[in-house]
């Protein structure tokens, strides 16, 4: 016989249990680093690991450095930019969402640049960029544009950026919104057509906010992803030296690019965790700041 | 249960067994039998190095060499992992911005004993001696020179390139290879490899770029900026692209599409230009031209011996082997050149279409490859500074001596 409480712990315990697995590599492999990478943020390291406590030096360098300043303008103006693949992957679901022929072939095409890789994306990207011998600056040509080195020129650097990067966002956003859309149910639809609402007075007043609070998942989920922004700008300019040879490199450089360059390519472990330990903060204060914000636009049906 | 316990004990049992096939693998030294690991980054090279392990073997029936590839774009990372576990290979390829790195962190051993090192080019011993001692035994070595596309020259009349050419017949020949209309400029002021172009004008000019002491950057220097404006000039008479075009479109790639008359590159080329449809019965290549001295930058990959090895004795014998006149003759059969003297003809003769002797002569006048002990860090300042000059943001002045400033201040937390 057992008594409810005795029964409520055994209870307990088995859930920790249940839970155990996930919560250890979890621990492991994301909490524990976490910890260490702050840590380390205070310490000044040797080339081949040995770290001396350095205290706040490393956030002071922080403040002063022209660079984390140029990044971080870059990563927001192209987080900020980015968001643009919201409004347009609803309205390519909103398309996608009827019944007609072959709707599965677009959706197979719009999703393609999510399936492939970010690399691969890149390096076509900056074929079609090239200046002189670019597919986009033929095609201007033949209109009479003489157009930039998109990704060379400090002026159009940035939005080529942007541009692959929405490019190769939409489709994955799209997949979330049709999920949203189909989640809507068809009675407010014909209800609202007996009344006489029209396609777009539909759209506007049922679909868009009912689909609010996947409005909401995709703008956070892609605000981290464009602050993390990486492997775009590495494909596109490298990293090190070699990037810096690029005249638009300061449009182009951002906050994850620059911790890269100091924690692997010129030995400054230390001061790249403190990177990484500032881009931590914006991001958990961002998200925060959206959180608040949707009590304002986000409808929960 | 029992079937679970069976389970376990199996576990158990195949547990066991990969660790002691582990053990038994790092446990060869005990009875004399030593495997070495050497570390290497260049595919084209692999073979060769499997062939002198294999020599090597031969001589020393008791030690094996295992040859691991590491390609270039992960080599240098994998390393420092290793090396920051204690764990590097025994013997590895070094190069000279990042010697002095592994060397004041103890990371590579100094040679236990002297060798005879005059048969090796002085540069490169220089190269690899740090606080005065001698760390491993230059492998291979490379120097600069002024490749040129005999159909644009020939379509402009404009005669070769002779040895003993001065800056001023480049920047003349540089001016009349140049056709807007064509797309074709004389050459390319590229800014993506200091080692074939602003190290060597900058020598030329009679400047330098860090000091023998390693302490103090010459980018202040009047004579370094002119080896600097040397390129600045050929972007600013459009004689050759600019920065932009040369970022979407690498000089190389350029040169072997026939719009540029000249390219400076490393005598590793031979491979690239005998290899391309376009370049391989167009060009030709001539020693660098004299500005105020000759010079060219002659850089090398050398072999050197990890220093928490636990066979450090085999690998010198390796290394010395590696180092020797009949290893470097088996190695200038495929190229790279063999830094040992007297034994590059075969290098030569491979291409007897070219004037490869070129850059064997320009050992005479080589200059070393600057260094220091964190060399990534400035090399990255030289970047951020120079490109503002190649771009025109800033006059070359003011942009070296910016970059002077900012690497005083790098090499002072060496």
């Amino acid at each position: 016989m057992t008594t409810p409480r005795k029964h409520r712990v055994t209870e307990a315990l088995w859930g920790y249990a249940f839970i155990a697995p996930t919560a250890l590599g979890l621990g492991l492999f994301y909490l524990w680093p976490v910890l260490q990478t702050a840590y380390f943020s205070f310490t000044e390291w040797g080339a081949f690991g040995g770290h001396t406590f350095s205290g706040l030096d490393n956030y002071e360098r922080l403040v002063h450095d022209p660079e984390m300043g140029r990044a971080l303008v870059n990563t927001f103006a192209y987080t900020l930019l980015g968001l643009l693949s919201i409004p347009l992957a609803i309205v390519f679901a909103a398309l996608l969402n009827r019944k007609m022929r072959g709707v599965s072939v677009y959706r197979t095409f719009f999703f393609l640049p999510v399936v492939t890789m970010p690399v691969a994306v890149a390096m076509v990207w900056r074929w079609l960029y090239n200046g002189d011998y670019g597919l986009i600056n033929y095609g201007l040509s033949l209109v009479g544009v003489d157009g930039p080195n998109w990704v060379a020129d400090p002026d159009t650097a940035l939005y080529a950026l942007v541009v692959i990067g929405v490019w190769s966002s939409v489709g994955y956003n799209l997949i979330i919104f049709l999920a949203g859309m189909q989640a809507i149910p068809a009675d407010y639809y014909e209800a609202a057509a007996l009344d006489g609402a029209g396609a777009f007075r539909q759209f506007f007043r049922i679909t868009l906010p009912l689909l609010s609070p996947t409005a909401f998942f995709v703008s956070v989920v892609s605000v981290i992803g464009s602050l993390q922004l990486f492997d775009l700008v590495y494909v596109i300019s490298g990293s090190g030296a070699a990037a810096r040879a690029n005249p638009a490199f300061p449009r182009l450089q951002t906050v994850v690019q620059l911790f890269y360059d100091r924690a692997f390519v010129t030995n400054d472990r230390g001061y790249g965790a403190a990177i990484v330990m500032a881009l931590l903060l914006i991001i958990v204060v961002l998200t925060a700041i959206q959180f608040r914000l949707q009590k304002r636009w986000v409808h929960y049906a | 249960m029992r079937a679970t316990r069976r389970i376990a004990t199996a576990l158990l049992g195949a547990a066991a067994l990969m660790l002691s096939a582990c053990s038994s693998d790092d446990g060869s030294g005990s009875d004399d039998q030593v495997t070495l690991s050497y570390a290497v980054w260049d595919q084209t090279q692999k073979a060769a190095m499997d062939q002198l392990a294999a020599d090597f073997t031969k001589g020393h029936p008791t030690i094996t060499v295992d040859v691991q590839l590491t390609p270039w774009e992960g080599y240098w990372t994998k390393l420092k992992a290793a090396a920051t576990g204690g764990d590097a290979p025994d013997v590895f390829w070094m190069n000279g911005p990042n010697f002095q790195l592994y060397a004041s962190n103890g990371v590579i051993s100094p040679n236990p004993e002297q060798v005879d090192t005059s048969v090796y080019p002085e540069a490169l011993v220089d190269l690899y001696t740090f606080d005065g001692k001698m760390y491993g035994l230059p492998k291979d070595m490379d120097t600069v020179g002024v490749w040129y596309n005999k159909t644009l020259f020939d379509a402009k009349k404009v005669p070769y390139p002779k040895d003993g050419w001065t800056w001023a017949d480049f920047q003349d020949a540089a001016a009349k290879l140049t056709d807007p209309a064509k797309g074709v400029y004389g050459t390319a002021a590229s800014l993506s490899s200091f080692q074939e172009y602003q190290y060597n004008t900058i020598a030329q000019a009679g400047g330098y770029v860090i000091s023998p002491d390693g302490k103090s950057s010459g980018y202040a220097d009047p004579k370094t900026i002119a080896g600097l404006k040397f390129w600045t000039d050929l972007i600013q008479k459009k004689h050759s692209p600019d920065l932009k075009t040369m970022t979407d479109t690498i000089p190389l790639q350029l040169f072997e599409a026939g719009k540029l008359g000249m390219y400076w590159g490393g005598s590793w080329d031979v491979l690239e230009f005998t290899g391309n449809d376009y370049t391989k019965d167009k060009v030709d290549v001539a020693p660098l031209p004299k500005g105020e001295k000759q010079a060219t930058i002659i850089h090398g990959v050398a072999n050197v011996v990890g220093a928490k090895g636990e066979h450090k004795d085999q690998a010198w014998e390796f290394v010395k082997y590696l180092g020797s006149q009949p290893a470097a003759q088996i190695l200038g059969k495929t190229g790279p050149i063999p830094a040992y003297t007297g034994t590059q003809t075969d290098w030569v003769g491979a291409h007897p279409e070219l004037k490869l002797q070129t850059f064997l002569d320009a050992v005479n006048y080589a200059v070393p490859f600057p260094v220091s002990k964190n060399t990534a860090a400035w090399n990255e300042a030289e970047l951020s500074h120079l490109t503002k000059a190649w771009s025109g943001e800033q006059p070359i002045e003011q942009a070296a001596t910016e970059l002077a400033t900012d690497m005083n201040a790098l090499l002072a937390k060496e």
